[in-house]
């Protein structure tokens, strides 16, 4: 597949592992923010390729696992209520709420369909106008345009049977939320590539010179990471704070124009409850009052309800019996009380909990 | 879920931007994607879509950037004369940069 | 929150994290049957285990394997049962009764057993089209016909609108092994050779084009095939064959990790050996999933003695559902079981069963 195949060349990938070694004099600990980027890094095994030196942090970029429990709460609730059909994307399905998934409520009756665009969603709903359609719209910054879109289309084709349970959450603040922390150990960041197609570098260039932090806005193919460390590693050589582009081919400084557009035309930035972490400031994106109309937590009456947020990690989960110890991957080794893991483990469809599954193993 | 895939815009339709839409072809596989936040895309061009919509367009030229850095870096190998210690600090391509 | 790097630095202090993440694992216990669990993967082998191995237990049951081989007077028969409820019925490639016929036709050739007869009970839609019905019974007979098998016993049933994605398939299958070769997930053996007789991925994706909320535009066909006259030319050149799998939900990663865990073995394949159309790859990637877990109905793998693996490629080769056949991977030694995957970087990564249902269902 063109634009991709070319990226996960071994030849080149040796290249990179030798610059990266030949780079690097002292440890440092960069941080991916991207839950995609993640993926790749294991799926292509980069860590096994970097010099000891070289610690990966995985960031909290992925919109499944940081979304508020008490979200995915309204979702099910949402989709167990008469002549609804609840849409989501794939990934939303089995995770976790309080008590219960998508997936289960779906086996409870609910109307819960799988789909890959809000746009599928949008059309649905035009098609069934007896059912009132509502979009599960979680994501970061990047998914915003595509929902953006849909209300917008809604609005101007007067489709009134449909809405939006918005989620999202923009990454810039969970940056600095990391690195205001006392704890925090990471020097540079590779900078999530699509969520910077869409809204520019403006704000990631704010951060690097506030924290004093360098960042390559990575892509997400094994030689976009590689070639992401290897300008992280030599800024922090230099002592250089810049943010770079590494991902040229999909980033332009100031983002996609258009699509901040569409996205300021319909959602206000306002504070977001994130999964295992709590509230963090202007961190969430929610409709404006332009578009209340689609606001699915007004028109169901869920705007006040509110979770009891268990902040367990999965070994609460296993001393409660829902888990087996077995069953976790990191269970009594990377993954206690004191030190939970992070964002992958929700990806364990693919190689994240595998490797961690099996780490010790090999 | 950054999942975003390069794919060849080979067919546009509508005239309303905000319902533009283009047919994009991933290796074969052909999907309708949203043109809305690329209101000048044009046929024959690459674009990365997320979710049903075209989020950027791909620069070709820039896509080979990934491959001419490793060159880059090994000239620049080349012209700076290594001394035993310290190591020295590496330049680096700057096209990329930002300050 | 952090990943220390301890395989090669074992004396690098754990960072202590500097926010509490949480991570979400999915539920792996549900009250109530979810879609999931007949996506034939670790939730749908969960419920094999909690439910019905403990309700059923006995050692036949415990062979793990697609068919059961039974002993009787000197004669052993193969006997396997399987349900179709596949959506859409009809599919690029054929239909829910192609699948029925293959699929159970298939399940008798991986306890290398020459398949005989096949019954088949219907569980008919209120308001199907009778020529709907039709069209599928021709299949069934069109592919019973290739493979030299006769449907011989059947049942209908029909159920009120709503209760049946048009119709819904059960079939057995009896057949014959006439080799006394034992073929079965234990005979897998260390230094056996893993040989795939296709590319794989275009069951699952040309059913995926088809789904409301997913749907794209591709030639990608199903592979639906019998599979019994490429065992027969193997079983007939006397290849020793150790195991056999055909590869259905949850794909190539679920098979191997099924054999795996029930062997007791270790599999290193190779990501370079394994055969993907570009197609199936671009629509997988588009909609990220992971053609390993993709699901497949014309495709296998065995596992044959290495001496014989040569050999056993060119048989495959020599036939129309081998053409493409690769040897993809070996068994190697290890304390437990585990499948592992040579990527094209050349790092070793673990391929795991599918958890979920990314997918609905598909066959």
């Amino acid at each position: 597949m063109r634009f991709m195949n070319e990226y996960r060349d071994g030849a080149y990938a040796e290249r990179y592992r030798k610059a990266i070694a030949k780079v690097q004099t002292k440890p440092w600990t960069l941080m991916e923010v991207c839950g995609g980027q993640t993926h790749a890094i294991l799926k292509y095994g980069i860590d096994q390729l970097l010099p000891p030196g070289i610690t990966l942090v995985h960031g909290p970029g992925c919109p499944v696992c940081v979304t508020a429990v008490e979200l995915i709460d309204k979702a099910i609730e949402i989709a167990a209520r008469p002549g609804v059909t609840l849409c989501s994307f794939g990934d939303m399905v089995r995770v976790p709420g309080s008590r219960n998934d998508l997936q289960a409520a779906k086996a409870a009756g609910g109307d819960v369909r799988i789909v890959y665009s809000p746009l599928d969603a949008l059309r649905l709903a035009q098609e069934n106008p007896k059912k009132r359609v509502v979009f599960f719209g979680v994501g970061f910054e990047t998914t915003a345009p595509a929902n953006a879109t849909a209300i917008i289309q809604a609005k101007q084709r007067n489709i009134n049977n449909f809405s939006m349970l918005v989620a999202h959450v923009r990454v810039p603040p969970a940056m600095e939320a990391i690195l205001s922390s006392p704890n925090n150990v990471v020097q540079g960041f590779l900078a999530p590539g699509h969520v910077c197609a869409v809204m520019g570098c403006a704000e990631y260039e704010d951060i690097a010179r506030k924290y004093k932090v360098p960042m390559a806005v990575t892509g997400f193919e094994p030689l976009d990471i590689l070639q992401g460390i290897h300008i992280c590693i030599t800024q922090l050589e230099q002592g250089r704070t810049d943010v770079a582009i590494q991902y040229a081919r999909g980033v332009l400084r100031e983002g996609n124009i258009a699509a901040q557009r569409l996205m300021q035309e319909v959602f206000t930035v306002i504070p977001r409850k994130w999964r295992g972490i709590g509230e963090i400031p202007e961190s969430g994106l929610a409709l404006s009052e332009r578009y209340a109309e689609f606001d699915a937590e007004r028109l169901f009456g869920l705007v006040d309800y509110s979770v009891e947020e268990s902040t367990e990690c999965i070994s609460g989960l296993v001393l409660q019996g829902n888990k087996k110890p077995v069953e976790c991957p990191a269970f009594g080794t990377r993954c206690t009380p004191e030190t939970p893991l992070g964002a992958t483990m929700v990806s364990s469809e693919g190689a994240c909990a595998a490797y961690y599954r099996y780490r010790n193993i090999s | 879920m950054c999942l975003g895939v390069p794919g060849k815009l080979i067919e546009i339709a509508g005239e309303d931007p905000l319902f533009r839409v283009g047919r994009v072809d991933f290796a074969g596989v052909i999907r309708e994607v949203s043109l809305a936040a690329i209101p000048d895309a044009r046929v024959g061009e690459y674009v990365i879509v997320h979710a049903g919509l075209a989020i950027s367009r791909l620069d070709e030229e820039e896509a080979q950037e990934v491959f001419g850095y490793l060159d880059e870096l090994a000239r620049i190998e080349e012209a700076t004369p290594r001394p035993e210690a310290p190591n020295p600090k590496p330049q680096t391509p700057n096209h990329a940069f930002h300050e | 929150m952090t990943v220390p790097n301890d395989t090669s630095t074992p004396q690098t202090p754990n960072p202590k994290p500097q926010t509490p993440f949480v991570c979400p694992i999915p539920k792996q216990q549900y009250e109530n049957i979810v879609l999931a669990h007949g996506a034939g993967g670790r939730l749908m082998h969960n419920l094999i285990d909690q439910v019905f191995a403990k309700g059923f237990g006995n050692p036949l049951l415990e062979t793990d394997h697609d068919s059961a081989v039974l002993e009787h007077n000197g004669v052993r028969l193969c006997f396997t049962t399987d349900s179709y409820v596949v959506n859409p019925i009809f599919f690029p490639g054929g239909d829910i009764g192609t699948l029925a016929v293959c699929g159970t036709v298939n399940d008798l050739a991986m306890s290398g057993a020459r398949p005989l007869y096949l019954s088949a009970g219907f569980i008919l839609e209120e308001g199907l089209p009778i020529t709907t019905l039709q069209r599928i019974v021709q299949s069934m007979q069109a592919t019973a016909k290739e493979v030299g098998v006769a449907v011989v016993t059947g049942d209908t049933k029909v159920v009120e609108r709503g209760k049946a994605d048009g119709l819904f398939i059960n079939t057995a299958g009896i057949g014959i092994c006439e080799k006394d070769l034992k073929i079965a997930p234990r005979q897998v053996r260390e230094g056996d050779v893993l040989l795939l007789n296709g590319d794989i991925g275009r069951h699952g994706m040309a059913i995926m084009a088809l789904r409301e909320g997913l749907r794209f535009e591709t030639t990608i066909r199903s592979d639906v095939a019998p599979l019994w006259g490429m065992v027969e030319a193997l079983l007939d050149a006397g290849i020793e064959i150790h195991c056999l799998r055909d590869l259905t939900r949850g794909g190539l990663a679920s098979a191997l990790n099924e054999i795996a865990k029930t062997a007791g073995v270790r599999i290193a394949i190779d990501e370079r050996s394994i055969p993907v159309r570009d197609d199936v790859n671009g629509a997988c990637e588009m909609l990220g999933l992971d053609p390993l877990q993709v699901a497949n109905e014309g495709r296998l793998v065995a596992f044959v003695k290495s001496e014989d693996a040569d050999r056993a490629l060119e048989i495959m080769r020599g036939h129309p559902l081998g053409e493409q056949a690769a040897r993809i991977g070996q068994v190697t030694a290890g304390a437990s079981p585990l499948v592992t995957m040579n990527t094209v970087f050349g790092a070793a990564r673990i391929v795991d069963m599918l958890s979920g249902d990314p997918l609905p269902r598909i066959c």
